[in-house]
């Protein structure tokens, strides 16, 4: 199981999931599934510089084929970037009224809170930026053909988290996070996911985007 | 039988970069130029190797050589990492998140009468008191983030846009800003102490066999003060405005534009007001990770199973073909409308050496390559 360390103080996120019984869809079926795409995924994972990210994205779609009997992907909401502190990567804490029924807010924001304090982490001005900026322009960037920034390291802790997080909180409430790194740092995209077998409900939310789809 | 061909993520990204070894090197259309800083700066060096350095090394010292190899060495070095590197290209949207947005635009617009014209699509944010307007990029379907432009000859969205130089073969933006001031500080470093040197070595060779028979005896010493002596002026020049621009926390971009010059009370909200922290900030911040993802892997089945909703392709797959899209798919209702222009940028002082100014994003129709079959991702139950 994963255990991402925490060690800035900032951000201590509790990793209970009992939290209430308020959104126990049928969809325990779901969560399994959703748990071995994440583990399919691992397996499957590539990405430039040897970095690798344990989200979930490109193969959810393809092995989403799979379970289409079982679940079916209802609509999507994107969580924005807050730019009020300048251009460092953060997102915004407002609850999208989609997820109201879905989710509660506390852990929703406490989610996005997390990651917004492993963002600030990352692009921190400390000295051990100075560090390792120095020391890179002294070797003239060659140390980073064998070293992982701080970044990079920090982003590897990010997709962790997104991964138990999945595992533990969302995919219960069907529900699916993807680690913003997929989409440009531009939005945290969470996947609404009903349960076919249950299909007469509308999607949750009533989201906007089902009905003008076309 | 589904076979599976897998190829990488640059094969399909839309834009027009280049990419080389398997999606490592990254660099825009036009290389030419790119080409000439190299033969120019290995070219001189290397006549200075062969014809000043023995000289010098004896009748002076051995350090001189050396240094001036170290030089070199740092110097191609940054080039090289300029312009292969990603300049922190903003990936376009895919059509749910386009959707999502024009959503929200139309929310905000609320009704707009048959015939009239849209409001043009900005986004007021206030940073450090500052209000900011976030612009919408027709192209890439999202709203810039601050300070982040769209460079026409790449077709990319680049954050922390600061100019496309031709001379490096690529845009210049947040992710190899410094790598591109180090060379424009290393390359004048280099130049004068090229052009030292050789002064120094015509002076010394002229007193033992005098003037004419120097340079009779090393023709390229002629050449490389040539080269050096017109270099200097413009890379030293453009050294100089980027110190003066990294010392405001400023991109060439928004100097061209004026976007912080003082009118009406803009400041510059990104500026720490203390150079030595906006400097620390520019050179000495974190490296940021490179967004698209070049090297990733994609599976494409080649195998055509329903395409219908049983489309088992990945959709990024799919955002390669320009031929299938519409324009439908990801914008319906928005026709192709020009951003109000800003005052078109003229081109600063003549030590820049970026020709192509940083222009706006041309209304290029919605063929965005991310016009991605629907079916796969709205499975909606309705």
């Amino acid at each position: 199981m994963y255990n991402p360390e925490v060690k800035h103080n900032c951000c201590s996120h509790s990793s209970s999931v009992s939290g209430s019984r308020m959104l126990l869809h049928p969809l325990q079926r779901l969560h399994l599934t959703v748990r071995s795409l994440s583990r399919e995924w691992r397996g499957f994972q590539h990405r430039d510089r040897s970095f690798t990210v344990s989200g979930i994205m490109g193969t959810e779609f393809h092995n989403l084929q799979e379970l289409r009997h079982t679940a079916s992907l209802a609509t999507k909401v994107f969580i924005q970037r807050d730019y009020s502190d300048g251009t460092i990567c953060k997102f915004q804490t407002k609850f999208p009224t989609e997820l109201d029924s879905r989710i509660e807010r506390s852990l929703f924001e406490e989610t996005v809170k997390t990651l917004n304090c492993y963002y600030a982490e990352a692009e921190k001005i400390s000295g051990q930026s100075y560090l390792e900026s120095c020391l890179a322009c002294a070797t003239a960037y060659f140390i980073f053909l064998c070293m992982e920034t701080r970044y990079e390291k920090i982003l590897k802790k990010i997709s962790m988290y997104i991964q138990e997080q999945n595992e533990k909180i969302f995919a219960p409430r069907g529900l699916l996070l993807t680690d913003p790194i997929e989409r440009g740092m531009r939005v945290i995209e969470i996947s609404i996911f009903e349960d076919s077998s249950s299909s007469s409900s509308s999607s949750s939310g009533s989201s906007p985007s089902s009905s003008t789809a076309q | 039988m589904i076979t599976r061909k897998i190829t990488r993520k640059w094969e399909k990204l839309p834009g027009k970069n280049t990419f080389c070894c398997d999606g490592r090197v990254m660099m825009a259309r036009q290389k030419g130029v790119f080409y000439l800083t190299l033969f120019l700066i290995v070219g001189t060096c290397s006549l200075f190797f062969a014809f000043e350095c023995p000289y010098l090394a004896v009748h002076l010292s051995p350090a001189i050589p050396v240094f001036a190899v170290l030089l070199f060495v740092f110097v191609m070095a940054m080039l090289l990492r300029t312009s292969f590197s990603d300049p922190g290209v903003l990936p376009r949207a895919l059509p749910e998140e386009a959707n999502f947005i024009e959503m929200e635009i139309e929310a905000a617009n609320g009704n707009v009468l048959a015939g009239q014209r849209p409001p043009p699509r900005i986004k007021n944010v206030q940073i450090n008191n500052q209000i900011v307007k976030l612009k919408y990029c027709y192209t890439c379907k999202i709203f810039r983030p601050p300070r982040a432009s769209h460079c026409s000859i790449c077709d990319n969205c680049v954050d922390r846009f600061d100019h496309h130089c031709p001379w490096v073969g690529n845009c210049v933006g947040k992710r190899n800003y410094r790598y591109f001031y180090l060379f424009t500080l290393s390359l004048s470093l280099l130049t004068i102490y090229i052009f030292a040197f050789d002064i120094v070595h015509v002076v010394l060779r002229s007193v033992d066999s005098g003037f004419v028979n120097t340079l009779k005896e090393t023709p390229g010493t002629v050449l490389e003060v040539l080269v050096c002596f017109f270099t200097l002026w413009s890379v030293v020049g453009l050294t100089g405005f980027h110190t003066y621009l990294i010392s405001l926390n400023q991109t060439t971009n928004e100097d061209i534009k004026g976007s912080w010059s003082g009118k009406n009370r803009v400041q510059n909200p990104y500026s720490h007001k203390n150079i030595i922290k906006n400097c620390c900030e520019v050179l000495c911040g974190p490296t940021y990770p490179s967004v698209l993802d070049r090297r990733g892997l994609m599976l494409e089945d080649s195998c055509s199973s329903a395409p219908s909703n049983g489309a088992t392709t990945v959709p990024l797959n799919k955002s390669s073909n320009p031929a299938t899209q519409t324009t439908k798919s990801s914008a319906p209702l928005i026709p192709n409308e020009h951003t109000p222009d800003e005052a078109k940028p003229s081109i600063g002082s003549g030590t820049q050496k970026s020709s192509s100014s940083p222009k706006e994003e041309k209304p290029s129709s919605p063929i965005s390559p991310n016009a991605v079959a629907p079916a796969v991702i709205k499975e909606s139950t309705h």
